[in-house]
């Protein structure tokens, strides 16, 4: 007999977007578990940068939540400090050609219109703003609501600060339902955990947990890759990438696509990310996309080629057909609540994922329209 | 007994390696670290965070504690760099790139 | 043998050797004999890799063997490999990656300035790269002069230097006497030899002894040679702490119960200006866990490829041989080195090697079984030591990692504390971290780059293959 215990909500996965979800579970007074086959942080997030982003986000939903998040950062890091380092410092996206600033300008005017803090740069200010930046560029936008967290550490912290029971190291092997159907809680290796609600914050392997409740969702690993510097002083002052990433991010394609991201981290190191490949769950190293990300990073940051890389990772982040998210009670299945899918923008997105679904679970209305990200949206395309 | 004795070694003429402005003779064929070890010297940088002396360490360059800054260029290995006559060796102070810093 | 310097493009070889150590010296040879084209590329400038490193010519020793165990056996590889046309030694080569495809191509960073890159390609790869040092830390353990008991006789060997004058070997495992035994040989004064286990292990092997003559006689030759110099073997006992403020001056050497745990009031303090310390190796297979290759955890707890009776890893066209399949010293690899070889060349295998290999690997086991670290040895490790030396990441940080932040493996701790993220990516601290996180001892390690790579090197595109 597995020992049983319950609780109002139980959180599949100890990620980031699961600890949000605890973390504003909890705030609401709910009595919470999460439960997670490995480790805090264990899967995308301890391979994310941190990346808190409004810049590449176009005008629509995911801009919404992107907006809301990048409030409740701000005071979360009120409530960590330095623990998470945090550090609101801005992006700066640079056009690597004439043609692509246009592009640029016109993809900022827009997100301008939608509450985006976006200031266009002429080319001989880009270095005023970053001195290492390459000679000859033809100029670039600054969003100042960019930031950046160490994403292990925040989701440690949001966990630790829930409150929530961990049950860390047990993987889910079941989800109870009762005869009407409706989620009754959670099996684990090791026990049985009682619940009216369960939240799917598996990530990339979110499509599994869904697939216990018998619910599709197409959660598909797309690839990247981060090469780590050796410690070196601050010489990228903000989240500098180039203007091509926009596209890469919202590309469909299962190739190879790579742009660089490159920025400094409170450690010392530089983080140069970022590839996209949808190539499953395979891990080998590609020593071609490295060869990329770093011919990319050296093209923006020519004194990048004086360092040496110390060590390189990988995830995989979760990816959902039309890029968005899902999150929202489950239509199909009573109980069951989704917040997966969020690709490379988990670290940024937690927060209001994490907020949004609290309001569900308390029967709140959530402070904007779900419905862009409601989980069953891929069954009706069929 | 020493090393060299040990061995029946019969170097050449030492060669002058700089720690830090001051000549010390290096063997040829020594590391630059081993020079420094045969002068008595163990340290040849300091910490990033809390500015404390380091050296060779595993000896076999597993460990980059030994990271110095070499004619200018900082977190040289002296375990595995040979000592060339006129090598300058300064003290390295954390990640060596201070200069980079905005 | 050509000592090439790879600058002529690639060429296709059909076995490259990683690792000039014995296991990789032993298999270009064989390999070599039985008709294959081999690289044999090493980190080192000359070859020999750590069991048989030596001075560099220009110091003009006339007796290098005095510092060696076999080193008649080296000079014999050493002389055939010179004269053997199928060898190409690529000296100075460090492998960052090994890149699978429909035959292997490698990656390298050249010179130990990293000044320049190379590119080799080969239809088999043998993974002969040895291992390095398992470090548990202590209190002072950051102090210059304390250096690791391999690094103090690495340099001795190579440089002909000295760390001190007057120097405490501590640790655990054979490699302790041998290194006293060189260092006193050299003029050191070594005031005592500190060895964590009581060496009664050996107790319930003494068939597996009967078997290895050899290694009693080499044992027993450095027990003579400790004699002659005076220097007292401490059972059962650990340096637990290193004085001094800008170097060593001092170590308090604790008396451990069964438990590794030191005794409490047993400290007595011995004068010293250097301490080289290790306790036992750690195989060193990094390139081969990055592609995927199944490991064992050996009776130390830590772990090395898993291959098969022709050393064959998991991985096809992957072998491995000498201490990256458990550390068990240079005749096992030797004979390790000669199996692998036959087995890439399609050959049966020689009955004398297989013989070699059966009972060194009985005594490795033995060996590792009786040095392993006792569970409670984190106890002589205070909150404000540093754990990670790169990162300077003291023990209070990681215990909170794990009492605070729920971590529970040494993955997570390195995640929420940065112990293990600096320069030498978790080699020092590895399995101390591991130790003090509570997860389990003997996975390996996950380093994609095996050493770190000039990002200038890496942004420049690949050359094309010359078939």
């Amino acid at each position: 007999m597995l020992k049983r215990t319950s609780y109002d909500a139980v959180v599949v996965g100890a990620g980031v977007v699961g600890a949000a979800c605890a973390y504003y579970a909890a705030k609401a007074g709910l009595r919470v578990a999460v439960v997670d086959r490995g480790p805090v942080a264990g899967g995308t997030t301890g391979a994310g940068e941190g990346n808190l982003l409004v810049s590449d986000k176009e005008p629509g939903p995911e801009l919404d939540l992107a907006l809301l998040s990048t409030t409740l950062w701000r005071d979360l890091a009120a409530e960590f400090g330095d623990r998470v380092e945090y550090e609101p410092k801005g992006g700066l996206v640079v056009a690597t050609a004439p043609a692509g600033l246009d592009a640029l300008h016109g993809f900022a005017a827009g997100q301008l219109a939608a509450g985006v803090d976006a200031v266009a740069v002429a080319a001989d200010d880009l270095r005023e703003l970053e001195p290492h930046l390459a000679d000859g560029l033809p100029g670039g936008v600054l969003y100042p609501q960019d930031a950046q967290v160490q994403p292990a550490l925040a989701a440690a912290h949001l966990l630790r600060a829930s409150g929530a029971d961990r049950y860390l190291g047990e993987a889910v092997t079941a989800l109870r339902r009762g005869p009407g159907g409706a989620i009754t809680g959670v099996v684990t290796e090791r026990r049985e955990l009682a619940a009216p609600a369960v939240v799917n914050a598996a990530g990339t392997w979110g499509g599994a947990v869904a697939e216990l409740a018998g619910v599709r969702l197409p959660v598909l690993p797309r690839r990247g890759f981060v090469l780590v510097t050796e410690p070196l002083p601050r010489i990228v002052r903000r989240k500098v990438y180039a203007a091509d990433y926009v596209a890469d991010v919202a590309s469909g394609s299962a190739d190879l696509q790579s742009s660089a991201v490159v920025e400094g981290t409170p450690a010392g190191p530089v983080l140069i990310g970022a590839s996209r490949e949808r190539v499953g769950f395979d891990r080998t190293l590609s020593p071609e996309v490295l060869h990329r990300l770093a011919a990319q990073a050296a093209a923006l940051f020519p004194v990048l080629r004086t360092v040496a890389v110390q060590r390189a990772y990988r995830g995989f982040r979760p990816y959902l057909p039309d890029h968005l998210p899902a999150i929202g009670r489950d239509a199909r299945v009573p109980g069951l609540y989704q917040a997966c899918g969020h690709e490379g923008a988990g670290i940024g997105l937690a927060p209001a994922t994490g907020l949004l679904i609290a309001r569900q679970l308390v029967g709140e209305k959530p402070e904007f329209d779900l419905s862009p990200f409601r989980p069953e949206r891929f069954d009706e395309e069929e | 007994m020493d090393p060299l004795d040990l061995v029946g070694a019969e170097p050449g003429p030492a060669r002058t390696i700089l720690f830090d402005g001051r000549p010390v003779p290096a063997l040829p064929g020594q590391t630059l670290a081993a020079a420094l070890w045969a002068d008595g010297v163990l340290a040849w940088r300091t910490t990033r965070t809390g500015g404390r002396p380091r050296g060779a360490f595993c000896g076999i360059g597993q460990c980059f504690d030994c990271l110095a800054t070499v004619n200018g260029r900082p977190n040289q290995r002296l375990c595995l760099l040979p000592a060339e006559h006129g090598d300058a060796v300064t003290t390295q102070e954390g990640h060596g790139h201070g200069d980079l810093a905005v | 043998m050509a000592t090439s310097r790879s600058e002529a493009g690639p060429i296709r070889y059909d076995l490259a050797v990683i690792g000039a150590g014995p296991a990789g010296l032993a298999a270009a040879d064989a390999a070599a004999a039985l008709g294959l084209r081999v690289a044999l590329l090493d980190a080192g400038a000359r070859l020999g890799g750590q069991y048989y490193r030596h001075p560099a010519p220009e110091l003009g020793a006339a007796r290098p063997e005095k510092l060696h165990h076999g080193w008649r056996t080296f000079d014999r590889l050493r002389e055939r490999l010179a004269a053997a046309p199928l060898v190409d030694h690529l000296p100075e080569h460090h492998v960052w990656a090994a890149e699978r495809g429909e035959h292997w191509t490698l990656h390298a960073t050249r010179g130990p300035e990293r000044a320049d890159r190379a590119t080799v390609t080969a239809r088999g790869l043998l993974l002969a790269t040895g291992a390095y040092e398992r470090q548990l830390p202590f209190p002072g353990w950051t102090l210059p002069g304390v250096v690791t008991a391999g690094g103090a006789q690495a340099m001795l060997k190579s440089g002909l230097v000295l760390p001190g004058r007057r120097i405490v070997v501590a640790g655990s495992g054979p490699l302790l006497l041998a290194v006293a035994s060189s260092l006193a040989a050299a003029g050191a004064r070594v005031p005592a030899i500190v060895e964590a286990t009581g060496y009664l292990g050996y107790g319930r092997g003494l068939p597996v002894l009967a078997g290895n003559p050899a290694k009693l006689a080499e044992g027993a030759e450095h027990a003579a040679r400790l004699l002659r110099h005076g220097v007292r073997l401490r059972r059962r006992a650990a340096v637990v702490e290193a004085h001094g403020t800008d170097r060593i001056t001092a170590v308090t050497v604790a008396r451990l119960d069964a438990r590794w745990k030191p005794v409490p009031g047993s400290g007595r303090r011995i004068a010293c200006d250097a301490l080289a310390i290790g306790h036992g190796l750690v195989p060193q297979i990094d390139l081969a866990v990055e592609l995927g290759a199944a490991t064992v955890t050996t009776a130390d707890g830590t772990a090395a490829l898993r291959v098969d009776a022709q050393q064959r890893t998991s991985v096809p066209g992957l072998w491995a041989a000498g201490e990256t399949c458990g550390v068990g010293g240079a005749d096992l690899a030797l004979a390790e080195g000669v199996l692998a070889a036959h087995s890439v060349a399609g050959k049966p295998a020689p009955a004398r090697e297989l013989t070699v290999r059966r009972r060194r690997r009985g005594f490795a086991a033995l060996m590792a079984a009786a040095h392993a670290p006792g569970p409670d040895w984190t106890g002589w490790v205070t909150d404000d030591t540093d754990v990670c030396r790169c990162e300077e990441v003291p023990a209070r940080a990681v215990r909170e990692a794990v009492t605070e932040l729920g971590a529970a493996d040494a993955r997570t701790v390195k995640l929420l504390t940065r112990a293990g993220m600096g320069w030498c990516q978790g080699r020092m601290c590895g399995p101390a971290v591991a130790c003090l996180s509570g997860g389990p001892l003997g996975g390996p390690d996950s380093r994609p780059l095996s050493c770190p790579v000039p990002l200038a090197q890496l942004a420049e595109p690949d050359e094309p293959f010359v078939q």
